[in-house]
């Protein structure tokens, strides 16, 4: 198991090699110069064109991309062309909302999503299984936005019980941290708590058609028993890769959701870096968000040990 | 000694009424205290000298102090300067310094940090540099006092040094100012009213100003820039809030008590609330702009500008950009703004009246134009920009060109617009923008004027007529001098073109009912505001 975690790290190396050429490439071929919007509306052609050799953006590709990842190579992200501030120092500040964020949005959609599916595939074809399937298409179908405008509507500004905007870290106390994030949690979840009841009720289905099932009911066991103890942790599989899956679509939810609830997250220090072509900052972003993803896959690659023992690496 | 339930209890509730009888009445103090406020956009950085956003201006103002200040009547007026005298000539002015002033790093402001920073300044400013031009030397004279000498008189002089239109002559520690003024300065000290705790700052999220206890506010009443920067609150947070909604709503709950730029679809949804007032934030307002690209077939030709200016309606301008409440715009055949002392309609007849349809279609045809393709570029993510160039795409279609509506964001356009390249390899033909209405109320600050050629403002218009204005302008002794050049300057501008005005219109402020001294301004002014 060990060398497997081994030979899997290391060959996150090449992964993150190509991760960083194409978006170095592609941020070298889009639109935009930071130049530019630094100069402002007053600048003259001659200004913008000092300002670009002063950030170095003129100098050729090559030099530029050699001169990143030799910096990468030794732990340094560069620095933000508009606020003068380290890469790694904005996103240490932007870490901890989005990682919030998407804990307990995690925490959230697999406490409610895992129940939602047993329940609709124990009551198949019911009024049970009915509603939980409408509730998991409107999940799907309404965007991540409107679900945020209406719980802050109704919720913060009708009911006055949560704040409409912002973030409080863990550090100044666990229910102001909690009260700006959970309605955050609620509309990033939506999308993911109707993905996880699905797939965990189609597992559900197909393992509760297995004989051991039945053998199990025979048995005498008690509903809850059979489904959470035996048929469950054998449909866990499916389960656990959509969640790993569903990390990315986290991600692109959270750039919305922390917009609509301005949430200083990751997600939003994207969006400001690629509007204002922060290339450093967007080069950084990128590769975090990748290397996330990498490690998630990797996890839930040993998470599958977990729960079907006959899995080895 | 043991506690059961009922003591527990009681105890409990004791140390909580302990702990929280007084908390009120302190809580409440220091709320009024802070101040949370929404700006327009962002803040990248604070160096007003290398970064021109109007929201690095605003929070400049802030932290940094200028030698004169402009007031609400658009004089300059003496702001860390104590006073000042010029040599009969005009040629030689001597400024002295304040006494009190003070640097956020405890150091006091000496004559050496204000030549620094006005060279910096003069690297990167227009008057700035105009000034550069005229300059024979820039000295210091003692810890309190320099000195400017001229090659000829620079009667806006004080103007230059008093302007809140970017590049400002903010004063910074001469070890900051020395710095490339092409880069961005390491360091964010100025001797302004509030300091800036850096050590808060989240881009994108969050910036914070500290009152800075050293400072020591003119005597005079403060107005806009000028006399006393009486700060009445302790800290203001600023919190950037990226959806309009979500202001509206934070607002509206009472998580911030000022918003400086509601967007117009929800001023009826706020004035509805008996706790908020919305009032224009700026009687000076912005102004619409089209521009053309004057190096290329075919709006090189002022016959195709001239065509296109016959059939532009105000009107359909701003009603794209502000709706339906017409109390936001007035039409303006003019490059200068409403209601300010410069503004004049000399020459502006092409703008005004019935549209002349036919005239314009004749006139391009006799121009040359054949159905080459016109490339707009268009950012849609800003909603100004993308309501005129949906009136100007459907305005030139009707005229009888072929529009090629190049929908992209700002960032973009932003880039593009540099290009000289020719339209069919990267360049373009129109873009739209706007200008703050102070600075179009003088033609010094009016980028989209200048024409200049290539060392113009994007479009790079050439009109020797206009330079030679604008030069006469600079020079003119007194307002009725500064008139006359108006009115000969609109006239020629409404001739050639460089850009088509398309409109005045204004912009409401928000804020909370328990807080009071809010003004006017094309800035938020903070000194004076107080919170209940």
């Amino acid at each position: 198991m060990l060398g497997y975690v081994f030979r899997r790290i290391v060959t996150t190396i090449p992964v993150m090699a190509v991760v960083a050429l194409l978006v170095f490439s592609l941020l070298y071929i889009a639109p935009g110069d930071p130049a530019a919007v630094i100069a402002g509306d007053q600048a003259s052609p001659e200004q913008i064109a000092h300002i670009r050799a002063s950030l170095g953006l003129d100098r050729p590709f090559l030099v530029r991309f050699v001169d990143w990842v030799w910096r990468i190579l030794q732990g340094d992200l560069g620095t933000s062309i508009f606020t003068n501030l380290p890469v790694s120092h904005m996103i240490a500040q932007r870490i901890e909302p989005t990682l919030s964020l998407m804990v307990l949005t995690l925490l959230l959609s697999v406490v409610i999503a895992i129940p939602m599916g047993v329940m609709a595939a124990a009551k198949q074809g019911t009024w049970i299984d009915r509603v939980i399937m409408v509730l998991a298409v409107l999940g799907f179908s309404t965007p991540v936005f409107v679900i945020g405008y209406v719980l802050a509507y109704v919720f913060a500004l009708q009911l006055s019980w949560l704040p409409v905007q912002g973030y409080t870290p863990l550090a100044d106390g666990f229910w102001p941290f909690l009260q700006n994030l959970i309605l955050p949690a609620f509309t990033l979840g939506g999308i993911y708590i109707a993905l996880i009841a699905r797939i965990t009720r189609t597992s559900m289905l197909e393992v509760l058609s297995q004989d051991y099932v039945r053998t199990a009911r025979a048995k005498g066991l008690g509903f809850g028993t059979v489904l959470f103890v035996h048929a469950l942790k054998n449909a866990a599989v499916p389960i656990t890769t959509v969640i790993g899956l569903g990390v990315a679509l986290l991600i692109g939810g959270a750039v919305v959701t922390e917009s609509v609830f301005a949430i200083p997250g990751l997600g939003r220090l994207t969006v400001d870096a690629i509007l204002r072509r922060d290339y450093p900052v967007i080069q950084g972003v990128v590769l975090l968000f990748s290397f996330a993803y990498v490690l998630v896959n990797l996890i839930v690659d040993l998470l599958y040990t977990v729960f079907d023992p006959r899995i080895r690496y | 000694m043991g506690m059961n339930r009922r003591d527990f209890l009681t105890l409990a509730a004791g140390a909580g009424a302990v702990a929280t009888l007084p908390a009120p009445a302190i809580a409440k103090e220091s709320e009024t205290r802070v101040l949370r406020f929404v700006p327009q956009a962002n803040l990248p950085n604070l160096d007003p000298v290398w970064g021109t956003q109007y929201v690095v201006r605003n929070a400049s103002l802030l932290v940094y102090d200028t030698l004169f200040g402009l007031s609400s009547n658009l004089e300059p007026k003496p702001q860390m300067c104590a006073g000042y005298e010029t040599s009969a000539d005009g040629r030689v002015w001597t400024f002295r310094l304040r006494d009190g002033l003070y640097f956020h790093d405890k150091e006091p402001v000496r004559s050496v940090d204000v030549v620094a920073s006005l060279k910096r300044w003069m690297a990167r400013d227009a008057m700035g540099q105009v000034l550069k031009d005229r300059l024979d030397a820039l000295e210091v004279v003692n810890d309190k006092q320099f000195r400017v000498q001229l090659q000829k008189p620079f009667p806006k002089l004080l103007l230059a040094l008093a302007k809140p239109m970017p590049n400002i002559a903010v004063v910074m520690p001469e070890r900051i100012a020395n710095s490339d003024p092409f880069k961005q300065v390491a360091e964010y000290i100025g001797s302004g009213p509030m300091r800036f705790r850096r050590d808060e700052w989240v881009p994108g999220s969050r910036a914070v100003f500290e009152r800075f206890s050293d400072y020591v506010p003119r005597e005079e009443t403060g107005d806009w820039l000028a006399g006393g920067k009486r700060m009445e609150l302790d800290r203001i947070e600023w919190q950037v809030i990226p959806d309009a909604a979500t202001a509206a709503a934070a607002l509206q709950s009472g998580e911030v008590d000022w918003w400086e730029t509601p967007i117009a679809d929800l001023v009826p949804l706020l004035r509805a609330n008996g706790k908020l007032r919305v009032e224009i934030a700026d009687n000076l307002g912005n102004i619409g702009i089209l521009r053309f690209n004057h190096l290329y077939p075919p709006f090189n030709d002022v016959r195709v500008r001239r065509a296109v200016a016959m059939v532009v309606s105000q009107d359909d301008y701003m009603h794209a950009v502000v709706g339906s409440d017409d109390a936001l715009w007035r039409p303006m055949p003019s490059i200068f703004t409403p209601g300010t002392p410069l503004y004049t309609e000399a020459g502006g007849e092409i703008l005004k009246g019935p549209r002349h349809w036919e005239e314009a279609k004749r006139l391009l045809a006799e121009a040359g134009y054949n159905g080459e393709k016109i490339v707009m570029l268009v950012a849609t993510d800003i909603g100004i920009t993308k309501g005129q160039s949906d009136v100007t795409a459907d305005l030139l279609k009707r005229l009888g060109m072929n529009v090629d509506y190049v929908a992209t964001d700002w960032g973009t356009v932003g880039a593009r617009r540099a290009k000289q390249d020719p339209p069919s390899a990267g360049g373009w033909h129109i873009f739209h923008t706007w200008l703050a209405g102070l600075d179009c109320t003088t033609p010094a600050t009016n980028i989209a004027l200048r024409a200049n050629g290539r060392k113009a403002w994007f479009g790079w218009p050439s009109s020797e007529l206009i330079q030679t204005l604008i030069g006469q302008w600079y020079d003119a002794p007194d307002l009725a001098a500064e008139r006359w050049v108006a009115a000969d300057l609109n006239k020629a501008a409404m001739d050639f073109l460089p850009y088509i005005p398309t409109g005045f219109f204004l912009a409401y402020q928000a804020w909370r009912n328990n807080v009071s001294g809010i003004v006017k301004a094309p800035f938020p002014v903070f000194w004076g505001v107080r919170k209940q």
